[in-house]
C-alpha cells in the first residue's frame, strides 16, 4: 500500500513537471502574440495596407510595396524551389541507396543548417555583382533556402507511403515512373504541402539574404532586375529609426501582416490542396 | 531395344497438343535469390489454364517468392535476383526483350493484405489499371468498373457509394475491391498472395466461392498456409518445403494419396 502511495506521488510530480515545460515553452510564443497583436492593430487601417513607404520619421503613406516585394520575392523563390525540392525529395526516397542519394543527403542537411547571411552573400557575389540589387538575386538566395527544407520533407513524405501501395500499382502494370508521379504522391500529398508551407514560411521572414540582394527600397516593384521592397526589410528599417513614435508602430502593424500574410498563404493552399477522403 | 512409333495417329497428336496447349504458365528451373539466401531452388512445375492451382507449405518455404516471380514483382526488392524460365503461352517472361510492365498487365496479382489506394475512391480504384494505362474514356471505364465489381461480387454492396473512398470499406470489402481492380485490366492470369489471412470466416467464403467462379474464364494461382482452403478451391496443389517443390498434382490426390513422406506429414498437421 505504502508504495503504491510514493508510486502515485512520483507519476503526479512527473506529469506536473511536463506540463510546467510546456507552460514554459509557450509563454515566449504567446507573448509574441499577444505584443503583436496590440500593437500592431491600431497601426493597420486600410491606407497603411496600400500605401507607398515614407520617409522615416514622416506621417502618412504605408507599407503596400514591401507587402508587394514579399509576395513577388517570395513566389518567385517557390517558383524555383518547390520544384526542384519536390522532385529531389522524391529521388531520394525512391532511390535512397545510389552514391549520388548519399552525397545529397549529407550535402542537404548541411545546408539546411547554412545561415541565411552566408546564402546571402553567395547570391551577391554570384548575381549581384554582376546586374545590381535585383528581385532575381532576392528569388533565387531564397529558393536555395528553400530547395533543402522542401527535400527534406518530401523525402520523408514519400517514405512514408506504404511499399503495399507502390506494389498495388506496379502490379497493375504501370510503370515505375507513373506508379510515383500518381499513387505514392497523391498518397504523401499532405506531407509534401506541409513541407513546402513550411519553407515558405521560413524564407518569408528572412532578412539577412534579402540585405544583401534586392536591398530594399520605399517604392513600388518596378523590375525583374531592381531593388525592391520587402516586409522583413521595412521591419528591419522601422525598429531602428530614431523616430520612435512615428516608425516603431509601423514595424509592429508590419510584422503583424506578415504574420497574417503566412498564416494566409498556408490556409489557402490547404483549402486548395485539402483531402477528399479523410 | 524399343522403338518409339515415328507417325504417331492423329488423334494421339491432337491429344497430346491440346493437353500442351492447356499449360498457361510452365516453370522451368527457376531459382530465386534475397542477397546471398536462395529461397527457391530449381522449381519446375506446369499451371493448367483456366482452373485454380494452389501453392501450399510451411511459413518461409518460398511459396510467396514463388508466385512473386511469376509476374516478376520479386526483383522489385533491392538484393532480389532470379534464373531460369517462366514460360507465359510458351514465351519466356524473363527474356531480355521483354518489359516487366506488359507482363504485369497480362498476370494480375492480389495481395495478403487488401492495398486499396487509399486516396481514390471505390470507382478510381477500380478504373485505376485502365486510366494510369491511358484509358480516357469514360463509358468503357464505367463499363468495366461496373463488370469487374460485379464479378468480385461487390457491386450490390457499393454501386450507391461508388464515390466514396475505397479505405471506408470493411477488410472484406476492400479485399473483393482489390481483385475487382486487378479484373478490371483483364489480365489472363490471377496470383492470389493468401488473398483471405487477414479476413473473417464469413468473408474469406465468399471469396472462396468468387475464385471458384474465376477460374471458368482465369488461370487462378492462389499461395495459401490454410490447407483446407486449399483443398476446397484448387484442382491442382503443390506443396513447396525448404525452396523446393516437394509435391504437385492434383489436388485430390495431394490431399487423399500423397505421395511424399513430407507432403503426408505436412497435410496431416505433424509440422508446419
Amino acid at each position: 500500500m505504502n508504495r503504491y502511495i510514493t508510486r502515485r506521488i512520483k507519476n503526479r510530480i512527473m506529469v506536473s513537471l511536463t506540463y510546467l515545460a510546456l507552460v514554459i515553452a509557450l509563454i515566449p510564443l504567446i507573448s509574441i502574440l499577444i505584443e503583436t497583436m496590440l500593437r500592431g492593430v491600431p497601426a493597420i487601417n486600410l491606407q497603411f495596407i496600400t500605401e507607398r513607404i515614407p520617409p522615416l520619421g514622416q506621417p502618412g503613406g504605408g507599407i503596400g510595396p514591401a507587402i508587394q516585394g514579399t509576395l513577388i520575392v517570395v513566389g518567385i523563390a517557390s517558383l524555383i524551389g518547390v520544384p526542384i525540392g519536390v522532385l529531389s525529395g522524391i529521388s531520394l526516397a525512391e532511390y535512397p541507396e545510389t552514391k549520388l542519394a548519399l552525397a545529397a543527403r549529407f550535402l542537404n542537411d548541411v545546408s539546411t543548417n547554412m545561415p541565411s547571411i552566408v546564402i546571402g552573400i553567395f547570391g551577391w557575389t554570384l548575381i549581384v555583382v554582376v546586374t545590381g540589387w535585383s528581385v532575381i538575386a532576392g528569388a533565387f538566395a531564397l529558393a536555395i533556402m528553400m530547395i533543402p527544407i522542401v527535400t527534406r520533407t518530401t523525402e520523408e513524405a514519400v517514405k512514408l507511403v506504404p511499399q503495399s501501395t507502390r506494389e498495388a500499382a506496379i502490379a497493375l502494370g504501370v510503370p515505375r515512373w507513373k506508379t510515383t508521379i500518381t499513387v505514392v504522391l497523391s498518397s504523401a500529398k499532405k506531407g509534401i504541402i506541409t513541407g513546402i508551407l513550411l519553407s515558405i514560411a521560413r524564407i518569408s521572414g528572412e532578412t539577412a539574404p534579402l540585405l544583401l540582394t534586392i536591398l530594399g527600397s520605399r517604392f513600388w516593384f518596378s523590375g525583374f532586375t531592381e531593388p525592391t521592397a520587402a516586409l522583413p526589410l521595412a521591419i528591419f528599417n522601422f525598429s531602428k529609426s530614431p523616430y520612435s513614435s512615428i516608425d516603431w508602430p509601423r514595424a509592429w502593424g508590419a510584422s503583424l501582416i506578415l504574420i497574417l500574410m503566412i498564416l494566409g498563404i498556408s490556409v489557402v493552399v490547404r483549402y486548395f490542396t485539402r483531402e477528399k477522403y479523410v | 531395344m524399343y522403338k518409339r512409333e515415328t507417325s504417331l495417329p492423329t488423334e494421339a497428336i491432337n491429344i497430346l497438343v491440346s493437353e500442351q496447349m492447356s499449360y498457361k504458365i510452365e516453370i522451368e528451373g527457376l531459382n530465386a535469390w534475397f542477397g546471398n539466401n536462395h529461397v527457391l531452388k530449381d522449381v519446375n512445375m506446369k499451371i493448367k489454364e483456366r482452373a485454380v492451382t494452389a501453392i501450399i507449405g510451411p511459413s518461409g518455404c518460398g511459396k510467396t517468392t514463388l508466385i512473386r516471380c511469376l509476374n516478376r514483382m520479386h526483383e522489385l526488392v533491392a538484393g532480389a535476383r532470379v534464373s531460369g524460365k517462366v514460360l507465359l503461352d510458351g514465351e519466356n517472361i524473363y527474356g531480355n526483350d521483354i518489359d516487366p510492365v506488359t507482363v504485369r498487365r497480362r498476370i494480375g496479382m492480389v495481395f495478403q493484405k487488401p492495398n486499396p489506394f487509399p486516396m481514390m475512391s471505390i470507382y478510381d480504384n477500380v478504373a485505376a489499371g485502365l486510366k494510369l494505362n491511358g484509358v480516357n474514356d469514360k463509358r468503357r471505364l464505367d463499363a468495366a468498373v461496373e463488370k469487374s465489381l460485379r464479378m468480385a461480387i461487390l457491386w450490390d454492396e457499393v454501386k450507391d457509394d461508388i464515390n466514396k473512398s475505397g479505405a471506408s470499406l470493411s477488410g472484406g470489402q476492400q479485399q473483393r475491391l482489390c481483385i475487382a481492380r486487378a479484373l478490371a485490366v483483364e489480365p489472363e492470369v490471377l496470383l492470389m498472395d493468401e488473398p483471405c489471412s487477414a479476413l473473417d470466416p464469413a468473408a474469406t467464403t465468399k471469396i472462396e466461392g468468387l475464385i471458384r467462379t474465376l477460374s471458368q474464364d482465369y488461370t487462378v494461382v492462389i499461395v495459401t498456409h490454410n490447407m483446407q482452403q486449399a483443398a476446397r478451391v484448387s484442382d491442382f496443389t503443390a506443396f513447396l518445403y525448404l525452396g523446393e517443390l516437394v509435391e504437385y498434382g492434383d489436388t485430390k490426390s495431394i490431399f487423399e494419396n500423397p505421395k511424399n513422406e513430407l507432403t503426408e506429414n505436412y497435410i496431416t498437421g505433424k509440422f508446419g
